[in-house]
């Protein structure tokens, strides 16, 4: 990443950090979304 | 038909269940070319070098941050005035959203600041009226969690989003209100004037149109999930009252 020039740090942690926390509030909103359609279908939903 | 209607939870699951893939479609082919564009096929600015490409998660995240606190605020009012649950629940499922895009935004931040500024973090208006809507976030979740009353918990966490909504106003203009910051302007206005360079601005608008498609995204599939939480609560109150 020599191309990012001083910064290639800076930048590559700032992306990295950003989109560990962006996916995983996605898939964590997936996973209780799928939990909870499941148990509502189990009681009869 | 009234406007209203769509906010009874039935017809809510039913027009989000066709919304909803649109949304998240939208957020991919947003955000994706967005970051894409302005990661790998923008130049560097004359004074940032590089590290200009923050902006791409930076200024999305502060605006969604910001505007998510607007969203809890309008319907933390229609909870209070007209009393439909799913403005509530959906106040509710937008806070989590808010918080990650307010520690994202804090960190870019802080990382982009270290390099122009000389330091991670300055007590500058923006900067700390940020802070204190972060901790406002986590106070609202927080209080939704602690009270076992869903409307009591939906009164007391519209009241707190009221209070809050200072330092989102704040977070939005502290750098128009007192010039001694770090932080500069607005990167995006309506104002052509203080825009950022064409060749920025540009991605920059996709990366944020992005970010906006997927909070609506994220919000429609959360308060769908919380208004299924409700329902799953009542079966079992019913069954154990049977």
């Amino acid at each position: 990443m020599t191309w990012l020039g001083q910064y290639a740090f800076d930048i590559l942690l700032a992306y990295g950090l950003s989109l560990l926390l962006i996916v995983g509030l996605i898939a964590r909103s997936v996973m209780v979304s799928r939990a909870m359609r499941r148990k509502l279908e189990d009681a009869g939903e | 038909m009234s406007i209203w209607e769509y906010a009874n939870p039935r017809r809510f699951m039913a027009w989000t269940a066709k919304v909803q893939p649109w949304a998240w479609g939208i957020a991919a082919a947003l955000c994706g070319p967005g970051l894409i564009w302005g990661f790998f096929f923008t130049p560097e600015d004359f004074r940032m070098g590089h590290s200009v490409k923050i902006i791409y998660i930076h200024v999305p995240s502060a605006f969604i941050a910001i505007n998510a606190w607007f969203m809890m605020l309008v319907t933390s009012l229609i909870w209070l005035i007209r009393r439909h649950h799913v403005s509530a629940l959906a106040a509710r499922a937008a806070a989590p959203i808010g918080l990650v895009m307010t520690v994202v935004a804090l960190l870019t931040g802080a990382i982009w600041g270290k390099p122009m500024w000389g330091t991670y973090w300055e007590w500058d208006p923006r900067l700390t009226s940020f802070l204190i809507l972060g901790l406002f976030y986590l106070g609202y979740i927080a209080l939704w969690e602690a009270i076992e009353d869903p409307d009591q918990a939906a009164d007391l966490t519209a009241i707190l989003c009221l209070v809050g909504t200072v330092f989102a106003v704040m977070s939005r203009y502290a750098a128009q209100f007192w010039s001694q910051g770090l932080h500069q302007g607005a990167s995006l206005s309506l104002d052509a004037e203080e825009n950022v360079a064409d060749v920025f601005w540009f991605p920059l608008v996709v990366t944020l149109a992005g970010f906006v498609a997927l909070f609506i995204a994220l919000v429609l599939m959360r308060t769908r999930t919380e208004i299924r939480r409700r329902r799953l609560h009542a079966i079992s109150l019913k069954a154990r009252l049977a």
